[in-house]
């Protein structure tokens, strides 16, 4: 039976017993997990449609959470100033916020890896140009960059088009501000890789250089592109949050956590901490959850530090 | 030395170059600047004239060295949402940015180091633990949701400080203003300096105990721990002192990141700077600010990679005697 064979030796690996008996890991992978599963369910799950404007009152605005007087148990976190349920709109907005954070990492990765692996193994003057770019890039803060590139974009678009392709261009604005590092990364790997012996084999019997790169050298480069990843991740996750939170970023039909901060910001001198401290908790613990899984993550492909 | 900064000079005018041509391209070809500044009801001859006026008959190069000149000049241009000059309204809002970046970084030089020398010399006590795990959390907590939460705890919770704006301003010398001098205008700058400078700290504090750790394994120091000399001297005299240069060139490379991070601190604490006028900005799609923006955050990260070489020129005297 290949298949159960594949998973004891998964289960036996040095990375799975790593995991096991690391309690922040399995800690924070429980939580990543649970949000997850909460935001992608969201649908099924919550207990009221926060998107269904029709079956909002503003009867029920400004409930509080469970544990303050005048509470109720059908709006465990509180409502909002339009009688919206807060936990449901937590829940809908970390789908938008998990969905913008992974496609913009993974917008990240395809153009990081492309032009590590170009400008490490083919080198000449575009990989060169690019990775300085990449250098001067890096000194500046991704959110700036996000935020520049996020603007002129929608300057460009007309007017019309705005609202409907936000989503993209705030996709790609963060990617755009996220790229370098894993340039960078992949370039340094492939530039060891590109002179061991497997790679020379490979071109004495004629693969075309493409191959190389892709079947040959990618598999062994991409380890700490993982590492980057998962910490990138957070990091998107935090960029759509602020953009969002400074009212450039997604447009208010669809609330991520950053809009529903900025929603509630409002509301902080005249009592109703809870509209915006939710959403802000919902937002720490999958940062803190997404960048302690990368922590290990790193020190458990690490040989160094086994 | 002039050979030195000459040549650092030299390799930062290509950057600056194209810089200001990003600058330009977005400037003269996004949002057509004939259509916004002409409105609805025009005839042919205004708008000749005014492709005329504006010079976009004239060949590319010639726009965009004439583009640079007058940007050199400090004209960027009219804003198109507050129809005022860019250079004066950024002009108006440099000292409150630049004061609220200097803070933040004192602040977290002066916190952090300390920290990063704490943690270093004293590995694991509980102390040092707590400082390690809050600076993780430091480093996963969102700037706009720090400033938040230090608005919930001291703005409205306790009442202790301001929660927005920068209190009352006094001019000095004509063209900087500065809150420093009066008791509320210092109130006003804790909460943001604070919520600025937080990650700096957590970024000084983890490098000085890195460095503190390389250092106080070295043979130099085991000698001078042989010479009987005290912990206080060794710590402080002769680790700390190398663990700086490191330390210096990040700080000081921080110091661009700062200004321009300090555009999501500005937006929370509704700080009249240049960041808080640059998200405005972007909102609006006002190109010409941002255009102006670029420009002059590339001249201060240049400027400021130029003064971090100068300063390693002064510290490290190894650089002085290879020439």
């Amino acid at each position: 039976m290949p298949g159960a064979s594949s998973v004891s030796r998964a289960w036996n690996s040095d990375m799975a017993y790593s995991f096991r008996t690391s309690p922040v890991a399995l800690a924070s992978a429980a939580i990543a997990l649970i949000l997850i599963v909460a935001a992608v369910f969201a649908p099924l799950i919550a207990p009221h449609d926060p998107m269904d404007v029709a079956s909002l009152s503003l009867m029920d605005s400004f409930k509080p959470p469970v544990g303050l007087p005048d509470a109720d148990w059908s709006n465990l976190l509180g409502t909002d100033n339009q009688g919206r349920d807060v936990l449901s709109a937590i829940m809908y907005g970390m789908r938008i916020s998990l969905l913008v954070g992974f496609l913009s990492t993974l917008f990240a990765i395809v153009v990081g890896v492309g032009v590590g692996l170009l400008a490490g193994y083919a080198g000449g003057l575009v990989g060169a140009t690019l990775m300085r770019v990449a250098d001067v890039q890096l000194t500046f803060p991704s959110i700036l960059t996000a935020l520049l590139v996020d603007g002129v974009i929608t300057a460009a678009l007309p007017g019309t088009m705005r609202q409907a392709l936000q989503i993209y261009v705030i996709i790609f604005a963060i990617g755009i501000s996220l790229w370098p590092n894993f340039a960078r990364t992949v370039r340094g790997s492939t530039l060891v890789e590109r002179n061991k012996d497997y790679v020379m084999a490979a071109r004495v019997i004629g693969v075309p250089s493409w191959r190389i790169m892709l079947n040959h050298v990618l598999p062994n480069v991409i380890g700490p592109v993982m590492v980057i990843a998962t910490l990138g991740l957070g990091q998107a996750i935090i960029a759509e949050a602020t953009l969002s939170f400074l009212g450039v970023g997604l447009p208010s039909t669809q609330p991520s956590l950053g809009t529903l901060i900025r929603f509630g910001d409002d509301f902080l001198f005249s009592g109703q901490w809870w509209v915006t401290v939710f959403p802000g908790i919902a937002l720490i613990l999958m940062v803190l959850a997404i960048n302690l899984l990368g922590d290990w993550l790193r020190d458990a492909l690490n040989p160094r530090l086994r | 030395m002039f050979g030195f900064i000459g040549s650092r000079l030299l390799q930062a005018i290509p950057v600056l170059l194209v810089v200001g041509f990003i600058a330009f391209a977005l400037f003269n070809y996004i949002g057509d600047p004939v259509n916004i500044l002409l409105g609805q009801d025009h005839t042919e001859a205004q708008r000749l004239a005014l492709i005329k006026d504006l010079g976009l008959d004239q060949p590319f190069f010639v726009q965009y060295a004439h583009f640079l000149w007058t940007a050199l000049h400090g004209n960027f241009g009219i804003s198109y949402r507050l129809a005022q000059p860019v250079g004066s309204l950024i002009a108006e809002r440099l000292p409150a940015t630049l004061e609220l970046a200097i803070t933040a970084s004192v602040l977290a030089f002066a916190i952090g180091v300390p920290m990063g020398v704490y943690t270093g010399i004293h590995r694991n006590t509980l102390l040092s633990r707590l400082f390690m795990v809050g600076s993780l959390i430091g480093v996963s907590l969102p700037t706009f949701l720090l400033g938040i939460l230090l608005i919930l705890t001291f703005s409205v919770g306790l009442g202790w400080l301001p929660s927005f704006g920068r209190g009352p301003v006094v001019h000095v010398g004509g063209w900087w203003t500065t809150g420093l001098t009066s008791w509320a205008g210092i109130r006003s700058l804790i909460l943001p300096a604070v919520t600025l400078g937080l990650f700096q700290m957590t970024l000084i504090m983890r490098l000085v105990r890195a460095e503190m750790l390389e250092v106080l394994r070295t043979d130099y120091i085991k000698f001078a721990r042989a010479r009987g000399l005290t912990s206080r001297a060794i710590n402080f005299g002769h680790a700390l002192k190398n663990t700086l240069v490191p330390v210096i060139t990040i700080i000081g490379l921080q110091f661009g990141g700062v200004v321009a991070f300090s555009l999501v601190t500005e937006a929370v604490f509704q700080w009249p700077g240049m960041g808080l006028l640059l998200v405005q900005s972007v909102a609006v799609a006002d190109i010409p600010v941002m255009s102006a923006y670029l420009m002059l955050i590339a001249l201060v990260f240049v400027l400021i990679n130029l003064i971090v070489d100068l300063l390693y020129y002064a510290v490290d005297p190894r650089l002085r005697i290879r020439r």
